[in-house]
């Protein structure tokens, strides 16, 4: 099962450099990664997915510590929270097939957020299974291209 | 006042209380070198950057301070890579000063460009790459600050060369250092260290394993009033020699691969382990499946990344290991662990029997017996500097210490070369203390050119090369594991007394007991420099280190020392 860890680190020139290094150096497996800004001003927030599996991720937690500029790092996976992953899907989408897409789309709540001569760009929020449920169900009208975020997660309250 | 970045430099190296830099300058660093005359910090030139990364290795495991290297871009950079790796796995404290092309010109593949910080990366503590000069004063205190504190280690600061001629109103920091998530750890968490001192009340075969933590944390006093409280046997890690006197009753010795067979035999059948600031390296716990099966296992040490890493804990600890003997001592329970010591006594048996140092002389010279003319005649109380091989164990088997930071060696990285370069750092660090290299013939070689710097320096550290003819080591296991091939192990070697000579050295060469013993007394009167070429057996019995640990066997399955019928 893979574990949801957030780091608060210090937005220093470098810092993700060195986060992904420790990751390679100590052969630890991780899923994804996410950077970016936070409320406070010089603090950045990552959220990172451990292969729980794989890696023990008591080990990751210790060892970012090691790093002078993280801050703070918590295992929020038994936490109440919420955990979401954003995807841009290009789908293929004919005179034919477009109503179809159109309405799996809203089933999913997601959002046309482009429409071409052969395909609509669809742009899904959700849970990781969310996305994928969506992403399995387009597969039939030929999916061109996909990119996703990555996993963001916080505490709920 | 107006400063440059390279009087900035040298303004906080002095409130740092730096005594010594070690470093060559170069194109990009030279800037930095210019002002230094001005600001009374002495300079050691070394003859590669390599040695000047060990030399400020040597200084800071032997005086405790934090130790300074310099040097060059690129390649200057680049021969400190050793150096700096050496002094992290062995946590030793050190910042490094490297030069930096112009900042216009980072990432263009310019003259003498390489990506230091990058390269630098997971063999440092920390690293900074200084953009801009107003930034440059709070970075070297907090690159002191980082490397000395916590679990200390090497921390790097690369300055391009126009952030060093910049000029700033320099203004001595004195507010605190803005380091939000670095907070190193002191005092233990209460609940664990009772539950500690609950197991080591109830134990009946209690075995401290001490390691380095003890002499950094400066707890060799609480060690000792612990151990006597509570009559637990002390063994140590390589590193750990120093930290508990060798010559106290409750000291076992050295325990691991080259260990004696009775200490790892009292670690195997113990109930309780207490690791002291010790990380479970592979080379003092042979294969883990078999490791000290019985025991509870109670783990101090300052990083917690440590903890549970190697060996699964019961009562992980993580803080200072002096403030946690601190708070341990008033609740353990004075014991009585007679038939436990008795017993581990027992077991010592035959061990002085196999002692190739209780055999009568027979002509030839071993590696012990050229060690232990060194302790005899400096009683003890020399500071001995290894390079890494078979010689390095028999310093640690035979040169016993009763003082903390009188053995330097590099234990987690087997740094080869390390040897006359730490003994240049360390002869620095003690002016007044006779310091002995004691390195092979392969490791010698590899940085035997700091020969000219202990004569430029006037450093009178007397070099003992134990010569066999062969990187030792892997001789010894080609011939117990590979068959006897000697693969690329022999060496074709100079005159090492001619070669010392040449350096303005004064050499001499024992072939034999006596003459290592009239040589070690002559050298040590010598007032120079001085090396000796011991001629030492080069394979078999009298050649190899033991006993030991193969590779992949239990701790307890040491190939011991073959027993000699008396002649």
């Amino acid at each position: 099962m893979d574990r949801t860890l957030v780091a608060w680190v210090e937005d220093k020139p470098g810092v993700l450099n060195r986060v992904a290094s420790l990751f390679r150096q100590r052969a630890f497996n991780i899923e994804s990664l996410t950077v970016g800004h936070t409320q406070e001003p010089g603090v950045s927030r990552m959220t990172i997915v451990v292969d729980g599996e794989r890696t023990d991720t008591e080990k990751v937690v210790q060892n970012l510590y090691k790093l002078v500029n993280v801050i703070k790092v918590e295992d929020v996976t038994e936490e109440p929270n919420v955990m979401r992953d954003l995807a841009l899907i290009k789908v293929g989408a004919s005179n034919g097939t477009r109503s179809e897409v159109m309405q799996i789309v809203e089933t999913f709540r997601a959002r046309v957020v482009d429409v071409g001569l052969e395909t609509l760009t669809v742009e899904v929020t959700g849970t990781a299974e969310k996305i994928n449920g969506l992403v399995e169900v387009l597969q039939p009208f030929g999916v061109a291209e996909m990119v996703r975020t990555g996993r963001v997660a916080m505490t709920r309250g | 006042m107006r400063r440059t970045g390279a009087q900035i430099v040298w303004e906080m190296l002095k409130r740092e209380d730096v005594e010594v830099v070690f470093g060559i300058p170069g194109g990009a660093i030279m800037h930095t070198y210019h002002p230094r005359q001005d600001y009374g910090v002495h300079h050691v030139l070394m003859r590669h950057e390599q040695a000047a990364g060990h030399a400020a290795d040597g200084y800071a495991r032997v005086s405790g301070r934090v130790g300074v290297a310099m040097a060059t871009s690129g390649p200057g950079a680049t021969n400190l890579v050793t150096g700096i790796a050496t002094a992290a796995i062995d946590s030793s404290p050190m910042v490094c000063i490297t030069g930096q092309v112009h900042t216009s010109l980072i990432g263009s593949d310019a003259f003498q460009e390489t990506d230091i910080t990058g390269v630098t990366l997971p063999i440092t503590k920390h690293n900074y790459l200084v953009t801009d000069v107003g930034e440059l004063a709070d970075t070297i205190r907090e690159a002191f600050y980082v490397a000395r504190s916590g679990r200390p280690g090497p921390v790097l600061v690369d300055l391009p060369k126009d952030v060093q001629i910049a000029e700033t109103d320099f203004v001595p920091p004195t507010d605190g250092l803005e380091l939000p998530g670095y907070h190193p750890q002191e005092r233990g968490d209460a609940e664990l260290v009772s539950r500690a001192a609950d197991l080591v009340n109830e134990a009946e075969h209690p075995v401290v394993l001490a390691g380095q933590g003890v002499l950094m944390s400066g707890a060799t006093d609480l060690l000792r009033r612990f151990v006597e409280k509570t009559q637990t046997p002390v063994t140590l890690t390589l590193l750990g020699k120093g930290g508990f006197p060798e010559s106290h009753p409750l000291a076992l010795g050295m325990m691991g691969m080259h260990g004696e067979a009775f200490v790892n035999r009292a670690i195997q059948e113990a109930d309780l382990l207490l690791a002291f600031g010790m990380r479970f390296d592979d080379r003092v716990t042979g294969t883990l499946e078999t490791y000290a099966p019985d025991a509870r296992k109670v783990h101090v040490d300052l990083d917690p990344a440590e903890l549970n890493k190697i060996v699964e804990v019961d009562v992980p600890i993580e803080g200072d290991l002096r403030r946690v003997l601190e708070q341990l001592l008033p609740l353990v329970d004075p014991a009585d662990r007679q038939l436990w010591l008795e017993q581990i006594e027992d077991w010592r048996g035959e061990t002085e029997r196999r002692d190739v140092l209780n055999r009568a002389e027979n002509g030839r010279l071993t590696g012990p017996q050229v060690v232990d003319a060194i302790y005899r005649q400096t009683g003890g109380e020399a500071i001995v500097v290894t390079d890494v091989g078979q010689h390095q164990m028999w310093a640690a088997q035979y040169y016993s210490l009763d003082h903390p930071r009188r053995l330097v060696t590099s234990g987690g990285l087997g740094t080869m070369g390390f040897g006359l370069p730490a003994a240049i750092g360390a002869q620095v660090a003690a002016p007044d203390r006779e310091v002995w290299a004691v390195v092979g013939d392969g490791g010698f070689q590899m940085t035997l050119h700091e020969l000219a710097t202990a004569i430029q320096e006037d450093l009178p550290v007397r070099i003992a090369v134990c010569n066999n003819g062969y990187l030792g080591m892997v001789r010894q296991w080609q011939e117990m594991f590979y068959g006897g091939r000697y693969e690329s192990t022999q060496l074709l070697n100079p005159d090492f007394v001619k070669l010392a000579e040449a350096y303005g050295v004064r050499g001499w060469r024992a072939g034999d007991p006596e003459e290592a013993r009239v040589a070690v007394a002559e050298a040590r009167a010598h007032p120079g420099p001085a090396l000796i070429e011991f001629q030492v057996v080069q394979e078999g019995e009298e050649g190899n280190v033991y006993p030991m640990v193969p590779a992949g066997a239990a701790l307890h399955d040491m190939i011991r020392r073959p027993v000699k019928q008396a002649a």
